[in-house]
């Protein structure tokens, strides 16, 4: 990756970020946390690497991403919206009544969402059907789905991994957001997931375990998956919950719940001079 | 009157006739065998994918190959189509309103032998609850298989229930059906009966059996639950003043509590219900256990009766 594309990714992640901290303090509810720490991947696949037209977003042919941690909608409608399938001014109206932009993904509602999420461990379910459609259509497009780590309590994650390899899935691509906490606390507390990497293997995908907010590993990894044959890809994303927001970094309670106005302007004024920084 | 084949017999052999639509993708959950999606898979073994002992996730699979534009009929028994998978059908089927068929085979208590944690009684309920999702529980062979077709046809979630038990075809080779039309079975004036599925049956044998006693009884055959044919339910509470249900399900939220909702808005008059009065099936030969929980003519004909006298 150059310079230049490096750079200019993470000020969109920046953009993004600011976007879910827009999104979350305007409901008054919402999930920051995991959107902060899955937010450099979700702009590295709307930016660099998904076949996506904001204009087509139903094209038969496009790259599918299914955001099976579906709470993490702030982080899913920030991308979409600074990639233009709406209003960016939109994010102000999340979770509320009159919105189109419900508090987990729809995909009837909102351009560019590819899948209705939200009951944890079936978005990868519903990519596995994705990747299984695209076999079937001899098309060439990539289907990626995001999950969270505490997600993995959930057995049907399993179901959809046994199948997704049975099937020798190679399109698709599985992200564990690995930022080591779901609402409860330390993951390894709650229910132990670890080990996670050797878990996908196990179950007989092809595995790489990347720094989520590195963008030059994330390149590598999304490039590694699209080239290995005869099986699915798991990258697990070692990342910082809150990340980028100084007081949300690695803090559990900031899973589901929204900074009040002078925190959220705290949170942006962060964002803005990193932005800064970076110019 | 003569032939008697099971509803999921007639829905693979349905299923493998309109399989020469390639958008049709058939999953099943290590059931084919008794589903008899196994006949599909015979023909078009590429369209046929076996998801393992995975009801839930297979629901959830069936609705991204939908997403995907496939016309999906994913099978499994209808305790785990409705019950287990109930989370993916609701939220991956029925919230974004996906193009799933639902093959639920061996419903109700005829499943017989395998007893109640086989027996769905309660899964008409749970699918009709759920926003957008069709229900269809037709009586014999030759209307699962016009309305299977039909569920093909249009788009959207649709619940099929199906039994495991031969039952009688009751419908000529050319009768006609549409999905959201009652059958009227037989006119009468003294009572209406609807009936679902395999009570369809029973149902026409004690409106004969009423016939004889001088009771002439309009019966119906509802094998559409959801949409209910409203039209056809008030002009019968209208023009009989009384109305009897019979299904193969508990009696709380089931064909009964569809009839209730639209009698009670539109012309109120006595009612009953045959059905599982609210417990769980038991092992045993299904011809037992019909008769063990009510499900018979005799039963059928008893209720009638002492609901004219409710008029």
């Amino acid at each position: 990756m150059d310079d230049k594309t490096r750079l200019q990714l993470k000020k969109t992640a920046t953009l993004i970020r600011k976007g879910i901290i827009t999104a979350v303090a305007s409901a008054g509810s919402g999930h920051p946390g995991g959107s902060l720490s899955i937010a450099d991947i979700l702009t590295y696949l709307y930016f660099v690497e998904m076949k996506i037209d904001p204009r087509n977003p139903k094209d038969p042919d496009r790259d599918r991403l299914v955001m099976s941690k579906g709470h993490c909608t702030p982080g899913l409608y920030a991308a979409l919206a600074h990639r233009g399938f709406f209003p960016i001014e939109d994010l102000e109206s999340f979770r509320q009544a009159d919105s189109y932009l419900e508090g987990h993904p729809n995909m009837n509602k909102v351009p560019g969402v590819d899948m209705s999420t939200g009951s944890l461990g079936q978005g990868i379910a519903a990519a596995v059907g994705m990747a299984l459609a695209g076999k079937l259509d001899k098309k060439d497009y990539r289907v990626y789905a995001i999950l969270g780590d505490g997600e993995l309590d959930e057995g049907q994650v399993w179901e959809a991994a046994m199948a997704a390899a049975h099937y020798k899935l190679d399109n698709l691509t599985a992200i564990v957001d690995y930022n080591r906490l779901q609402i409860d606390g330390d993951i390894t507390k709650v229910m132990n997931p670890e080990p996670i990497a050797d878990k996908f293997a196990a179950f007989g995908w092809n595995v790489i375990s990347i720094n989520a907010h590195d963008f030059d590993e994330i390149e590598k990894a999304v490039n590694q998956a699209k080239e290995y044959k005869g099986k699915p890809t798991a990258i697990v994303a070692h990342s910082v919950k809150g990340k980028g927001v100084s007081y949300m970094e690695d803090q559990a309670q900031w899973h589901g719940s929204a900074p009040k106005k002078e925190q959220a302007e705290q949170a942006l004024a962060e964002l803005d001079e990193y932005l800064k920084s970076l110019e | 009157m003569a032939d008697k084949i099971a509803t999921r017999v007639a829905y693979g052999n349905t299923l493998a006739e309109i399989g020469s639509n390639e958008n049709i993708v058939v999953l099943d959950a290590d059931l084919s065998k008794s589903t008899r999606t196994d006949l599909f898979q015979k023909k078009y073994p590429e369209r046929h994918f076996n998801m393992g002992i995975a009801e839930g996730n297979m629901m959830a699979v069936a609705a991204g190959l939908a997403s995907c534009g496939k016309t999906v009929f994913a099978s499994t028994f209808a305790i785990f189509a409705a019950g287990r998978a109930y989370d993916s059908v609701r939220n991956s089927i029925g919230y974004p309103h996906l193009n799933v068929k639902i093959g639920a085979t061996h419903a109700g208590i005829t499943v017989g032998e395998d007893g109640a944690s086989h027996q769905a009684i309660e899964d008409i309920a749970l699918m009709r609850a759920i926003p957008g999702m069709t229900v269809i529980c037709p009586a014999d062979a030759v209307s699962t298989a016009a309305l299977v077709k039909q569920a093909a046809e249009i788009y959207g979630p649709v619940y099929l229930r199906l039994g495991r038990l031969d039952v009688p075809v009751i419908y000529s080779s050319d009768a006609q059906f549409s999905i959201g039309k009652g059958v009227t079975l037989k006119e009468g004036n003294d009572l209406t009966i609807i009936a679902t599925g395999y009570m369809a049956e029973p149902a026409m044998r004690a409106a004969e059996s009423l016939k004889a006693e001088g009771i002439d009884a309009r019966l119906i055959d509802m094998h559409t639950i959801k949409p209910i044919d409203e039209e056809i339910i008030i002009k019968a509470a209208r023009e009989t003043g009384a109305i009897l249900t019979c299904e193969e399900h508990n009696i709380m939220g089931g064909l009964g509590s569809a009839v209730a909702e639209v009698i009670v808005k539109n012309h109120p008059v006595p009612m009953d219900m045959v059905g599982i009065m609210d417990v769980f099936g038991k092992s045993g030969k299904p011809a037992d256990l019909v008769k063990m929980y009510g499900l018979t003519p005799e039963n059928i004909v008893e209720k009638a009766k002492s609901l004219i006298g409710r008029k």
